[in-house]
């Protein structure tokens, strides 16, 4: 079980509060808990991601147990901690005013 | 009993603006999708029930919005809640946000290049939705401008969008170059009479029309003059700001340009300037008088630098000869120290008698005259800045 932990504006736009708790079948992976996400809720694809390229969106950073995993492939293990669900893996938008 | 329903799109959500036919008392609803940009919401003329909004950020791209009951509630088109969000074996059913550029084999429009500022090369990426168009016969066909340039469809009520391609896949498309909002295709006027005629102009490229229901396009900027780019009569390249027409005489059309107040009587096919008296003809929108065919509105702005009016004085100027002939309309207008800008999408006229005109600001201020612009007052002052105002007249 893979917990997510997203920005205020797409919690509104999923319509969850707190963590977003995914099952991921086999070794989890960015790419794996990104496409379990958007399964689960459509209204998000293309808020993460660009739709066609699955290029991570400019202003969205990706980390886990203290890690910026934003530049890590999206086909690279996630942490143990992560997958374990000991840890979330967190979509953090940039800070900036604007 | 008519009523009015006011669609303010702003940097930090939407607004819903209401008043019943006498247009005096105002109710105010919002923010809607607080903390998004709203860039634009518009009715459909079919079902004024039936809205849609741009709902866009740097942050999350782009969402489609769609509202059936007047915009008491919203949905996204295709995950309604209560609805599988999923096909049976998954896959996700929500495109309503998407906007993919049709590459396919065969399409008019392989994903090449256009212009950036300095000139060089850059991949089309799409970025934003600038504007909805709502077909005038059937509530679920609307016609999206977007950011890179290019025109897209839907027919199912949002909830996927394809691209007519014969637009951006135009033989100049590699040599459209951006306008300082960005290269956008920000006006779609569909003509009453011809179901095949549409309108669309893009910063900075010009206007375009097709004749066959959008599958190819023409540029129809004959009569344009534009000094700072390398032929300032050049067939495309021009920094169109609006254009706008009156639905009883689709012929003549009317224009802001990034300078220059223009007029064409003959659907585009050749343009001349009516700037006249004008203090200064740079600006962003113009707009068509519901019952007057030839009292046209814009907003002068000093320069295009200098996006605020000249003098500190919020002035629209209106002509009732379609052109040359403007007068100044201030009153209750403020008349010094006003330096708000008012962008190409942010005006509007009702269809009552006399016709109201509507207008925001990038200070927050949505101004409303319900004698044709005699005389003016702010329905609302402090939201934040302005991006679109789009007006319903409701039996």
């Amino acid at each position: 079980m893979i917990r997510v932990v997203l920005p205020a504006h797409l919690r509104t736009l999923a319509q969850v509060e707190g963590e977003v708790k995914l099952e991921i079948q086999g070794q989890a992976t960015q790419r794996l808990v990104l496409d379990a996400l958007e399964a689960r809720y459509p209204m998000l694809r293309g808020t993460i991601r660009d739709h066609t390229t699955h290029q991570r969106r400019a202003f969205l950073r990706f980390y886990a147990c203290g890690e910026d995993l934003s530049q890590d492939s999206p086909d690279a293990p996630l942490p143990e901690a992560v997958e374990a669900g000991a840890e979330p893996f967190l979509v953090v938008g940039a800070m900036a005013g604007g | 009993m008519s009523g009015v329903r006011v669609l303010v799109g702003t940097r930090k959500g939407a607004f819903i603006l209401t008043t019943d036919g006498k247009r005096q008392q105002w109710e105010v609803n919002g923010p809607l999708f607080g903390g998004w940009q709203m860039y634009h919401l518009k009715g459909s003329p079919a079902d004024p029930n039936r809205l849609y909004a741009s709902q866009t950020s740097d942050w999350f791209g782009q969402i489609i919005q769609r509202s059936s009951d007047g915009g008491k509630t919203w949905e996204q088109p295709g995950t309604k809640p209560g609805e599988p969000t999923t096909t049976p074996d998954g896959m996700p059913i929500g495109e309503s946000n998407k906007f993919a550029y049709d590459t396919s084999p065969g399409s008019a429009a392989p994903l090449g290049t256009h212009l950036f500022y300095d000139g060089t090369p850059r991949p089309w990426e799409f970025k934003r939705v600038w504007h909805l168009e709502p077909s005038l016969t059937d509530p679920d066909t609307v016609y999206a401008g977007v950011e890179d340039a290019a025109l897209f469809r839907t027919t199912d009520g949002g909830r996927s969008w394809q691209e007519l391609p014969g637009m951006r896949g135009h033989e100049s498309g590699s040599n459209w170059a951006p306008g300082a909002g960005g290269l956008c295709l920000h006006t779609i006027l569909l003509d009453p009479s011809d179901a095949n005629r549409m309108f669309i102009a893009i910063s900075a490229a010009g206007v375009f029309r097709t004749d066959d229901a959008g599958k190819t396009w023409r540029p129809i900027n004959h009569g344009l003059k534009s000094e700072g780019i390398p032929d300032p009569n050049a067939e495309v390249g021009h920094c169109v700001h609006r254009i706008a027409m009156h639905p009883s005489r689709p012929n003549v059309l009317f224009m802001q340009k990034h300078w220059d107040v223009m007029r064409s009587d003959d659907a585009g096919e050749s343009w001349h300037e009516v700037s006249g008296n004008l203090p200064t003809d740079f600006g962003f929108p113009i707009d068509v008088h519901a019952n007057e065919p030839d009292t046209i509105y814009v907003v002068p702005i000093k320069s295009d630098s200098e996006h605020y009016p000249p003098d500190g004085k919020l002035r629209v100027y209106r002509s009732r000869t379609g052109g040359n002939e403007w007068e100044a309309l201030t009153k209750g207008l403020p008349q010094r120290d006003c330096y708000v800008n008012v962008l190409r999408d942010a005006m509007a006229v009702d269809a009552l008698d006399p016709c109201g005109v509507y207008f925001g600001t990038s200070g927050g201020q949505v101004y409303a005259s319900a004698d044709a612009g005699d005389g003016w007052a702010p329905i609302v002052r402090d939201l934040p800045a302005v991006v679109s105002v789009e007006v319903q007249t409701l039996q």
